[in-house]
């Protein structure tokens, strides 16, 4: 049977409206994904109790408590532990989620204007703080700041944080980010290996440099690092500027100003540094490709002497690591005439909870953000999730660390007050994630040191026309 | 019953039962696409519920924007390398495996073990893209654990000190992908030409072979204009699949939702999302989904009108 030639066949018609259908597949999913919830939902909260001082956001008995959290690295038992101490003194009924598709569950949720009460916005898809804060989704934990202290009611709970937990928390001068796990960040390095080899752990960088080479020697990689995810060889970088540059370089950087990259000597003399390692060959063969877990993973098999992280990364590898790798934390090595000692290290406070403006039961939220700050809760998450919160000492003494996470409370305590951190990769998403790019240019050396600079300051220009950078200054 | 009756009755009857899905595809389909399209006059920041008029701001940006351009570069290039590559091949495959083989009565076959190599051509097809991806990473892994690499390094063809970042080559990442797609894709075109081949009446076939017609002949001169509706076919589903990439290129290179190394494999699904959903960009990337979405029409349209030919009956 054929087309019969009068107007539009069956057949004509059938595939007509297929060849329509179709050109809809691509485009369908990106452009429903713009849609948003439209109007805002006015879900009620339940009954408010009375301000007290127990009691000072005003938590009504037996209302309903939703939290989500990030289920990466740290997992999420702690969580459901602290629900359930919740829950027990407040008659709450709490609704778990862990996920690690933050911003798939949340996103129409938040344009629903139902967001959850208590959000652990973390992981490789986070809803980017900066854009949330930008869209007054954000509540203002300053009350959780003021608020007693759960263990000595006579302290606001601002006094009971480690230095920097308040100024992280920070988005258009407004704290509206509680960073829960308190992170060094360096190098780390086998004790088993360096022990084996006679390696001392090095202290300057050509020291480090000559730890590499010897590692070359020997058939091993000097330096491996997370190729595939440029965030952690920008940590080696941005520290060695830190450090060198002292603390006025770091926070040219971060307020965006003209001449943070560009006309810098320590800038120039810290991206040098780092493009040495590649042009003498001391990388771990590939590693410029490889993801996180898989360079990782390859470091704990002894193929390379050293990797840039964060103290997360102890438990991370917990299961890669073998019993007596013995791993070791490492501060950025210096460069000469730094101005910042070698002890000196990135200590940020990491893992951000949040509580939404618009969640249905706000006041549960804050409490139990002050819940979380309680030193009981504190040694509830440094047992499950083997790692330090943001807490002035709030881990029980009885809680026994593993080696790394030891070596890295070792060197933080050698650090005093020598202690620093970055902002921009929260306040500027695009400038952070245009460095990377350059970043990974330069580790596959296709860009020089020079070009580098000149495409960091690009992007730092760039970031300077965003209306919020005159909010987001630090001193 | 009168004809014009008849035909009345029946259009009520086809009527009556679109009704539902059409308010279906009204709701779910159409309406998105007119939200999107408002959303892209606006600085809607994808995280909140209010935002502010914009007007073509963001259709002015977006023209000038080199990371959109070069991902639309790679869109077209692409445009033109899946369609065609895989549909030679597919066509090759299922030529040989249907119509190839030669025996001595006469009669029309495909070569040797055929039934075998149609199973086996189908497996890609059978794996989802998240798994495919998976795989390909495993093979294209820059050091020497990976499947390319540790091969070439064992027969001493590149160094083991430096072995290729497969994905990490701007030169190379796009072709890489490229043949992820293709290697996909041959197989499920291949059984669709088959069976078109098959549907072709064997006394054609004969009756070339004794004309003395030889493979080449028979291919061109009697499979591929009888095989043209499918052909069609093909190209735009696979003009179709070049358009998105998204998940082969966001799961395998580097960078927020891929198209690393330093943008050498972008396409324009990334950076719509890159925009949607890490940079608060959202009106931004509701005026690329809009983008997309004419260029894609224009696309199909053009596929229908350019490969149009005379219908062929039998």
């Amino acid at each position: 049977m054929g087309s019969t030639g009068e107007g539009l066949g069956r057949r004509d018609l059938i595939k007509r409206s297929a060849a329509l259908g179709l050109i809809t597949v691509p485009t369908m999913s990106f452009l429903s994904a713009c849609a948003s919830g439209g109007e805002e939902n006015s879900t009620k909260g339940p009954a408010k109790a009375p301000v007290t001082k127990e009691n000072p956001f005003g938590v009504g008995k037996g209302g309903k408590l939703d939290v989500v959290v990030f289920k990466g690295g740290f997992g999420d038992d702690y969580a459901k532990a602290w629900e359930a101490a919740f829950d027990k003194k407040w008659g709450t009924t709490s609704s778990h989620l862990g996920t690690q598709e933050i911003t798939a569950k949340l996103q129409p949720r938040f344009n629903g204007g139902n967001p959850p009460d208590v959000v652990d916005d973390s992981g490789a898809q986070q809803i980017k703080l900066d854009v949330l804060a930008k869209g007054d989704q954000l509540a203002d934990l300053t009350a959780v700041l003021d608020a007693p202290s759960l263990d000595d009611p006579s302290k606001k709970v601002r006094d009971t944080l480690v230095e920097g937990a308040y100024e992280q928390g920070l988005q258009g001068g407004k704290f509206v980010v509680l960073k829960y796990v308190y992170a060094v960040f360096g190098f780390w390095y086998s004790g088993k290996l360096f022990k084996d080899k006679g390696w001392t752990p090095p202290k300057t960088w050509d020291e480090f440099l000559a730890v590499c080479t010897q590692a070359k020697e020997a058939g091993i990689g000097g330096l491996a690092h997370q190729g595939k995810f440029p965030y952690y060889i920008n940590v080696v970088i941005m520290d060695l500027i830190a450090k060198k540059g002292g603390l006025e370089a770091m926070k040219a950087i971060d307020n965006l100003e003209p001449n943070a990259f560009e006309g810098n000597p320590a800038a120039l003399a810290a991206v040098e540094a780092v493009y040495e390692v590649v042009e003498k060959g001391l990388l771990m063969p590939g590693t410029n490709g490889l993801t996180h877990t898989e360079s990782q993973t390859a470091w704990n098999q002894y193929k390379a002497a050293f990797i840039p992280s964060g103290s997360w990364l102890e438990n991370e590898q917990l299961k890669q690591t073998p019993e007596d790798f013995d791993m070791k934390f490492l501060p950025m090595p210096l460069l000469a005439d730094s101005k910042l000692p070698f002890e000196a290290i990135r200590a940020g406070v990491d893992e951000p909870f949040i509580v939404p403006e618009k969640a249905a039961n706000k006041a549960a939220g804050l409490e139990f953000l002050r819940s979380m700050l309680s030193r009981e809760w504190s040694t509830i998450f440094a047992q499950q999730a083997n790692s330090l919160t943001v807490v002035k000492d709030g881990v029980d003494p009885s809680v026994k660390l593993r080696p790394g996470t030891q070596s890295a409370v070792d060197a933080l305590k050698a650090a005093g007050g020598n202690t620093f951190s970055y902002r921009y990769p929260d306040w500027y998403s695009e400038m952070d994630s245009e460095i990377q790019n350059a970043s990974n240019e330069l580790m596959a050396q296709r860009i020089q040191p020079k070009e580098w600079i000149k495409r960091a300051q690009a992007a730092v220009d760039k970031a300077a026309k965003d209306p919020n950078a005159k909010n987001n200054k630090r001193v | 019953m009168s004809q014009v009756a008849r035909s009345k009755g029946r259009a009520g009857f086809i009527t009556g039962f679109l009704i539902a899905p059409l308010a279906l595809y009204l709701t779910f389909v159409i309406w998105p696409y007119v939200q999107t399209f408002g959303y892209s006059f606006t600085n809607w920041s994808g995280q909140s519920p209010t935002f502010d008029f914009v007007g073509t701001d963001n259709y002015a940006t977006l023209l000038k924007d080199e990371v959109f351009r070069g991902a639309l570069w790679h869109n077209l290039l692409l445009l033109v390398f899946v369609p065609v590559v895989t549909i030679l091949l597919a066509l090759f495959f299922a030529f040989m495996v249907n119509a190839g083989g030669r025996s001595g009565a006469g009669g029309v076959r495909g070569v040797g073990g055929s039934r075998v190599y149609k199973v086996v051509y189908f497996f890609p097809q059978v794996l989802s893209l998240a798994i495919l991806s998976v795989l390909f990473g495993a093979i294209y892994r820059s050091d020497e654990g990976g499947l390319l690499n540790g091969f070439l390094t064992r027969i001493g063809l590149i160094d083991a000190q430096h072995p290729v970042e497969w994905l990490n080559e701007p030169d190379f990442v796009l072709w890489a992908l490229l043949f992820v797609v293709v290697w996909h894709g041959v197989g499920f075109y291949l059984v669709l030409f088959s069976a078109a081949m098959q549907s072709v009446p064997k006394d054609i076939y004969e009756a070339a072979l004794l004309d003395g017609a030889g493979r080449a002949q028979t291919f061109f001169k009697v499979t591929l204009p009888l095989l043209w509706d499918s052909v069609q076919t093909a190209a735009v589903y696979l003009g179709i699949a070049a358009m998105d990439m998204f998940v082969l290129v966001s799961t395998m290179t580097s960078g927020q939702f891929g198209g690393g190394p330093d943008h050498h494999s972008e396409v324009m699904s990334t950076v719509l999302m890159r925009n949607f959903l890490y940079f608060g960009k959202s009106g931004y990337a509701c005026a690329m989904g809009v983008v997309m979405l004419a260029l894609t029409m224009i696309l199909s349209i053009v596929t229908l009108r350019a490969t149009r030919r005379e219908r062929i009956e039998f």
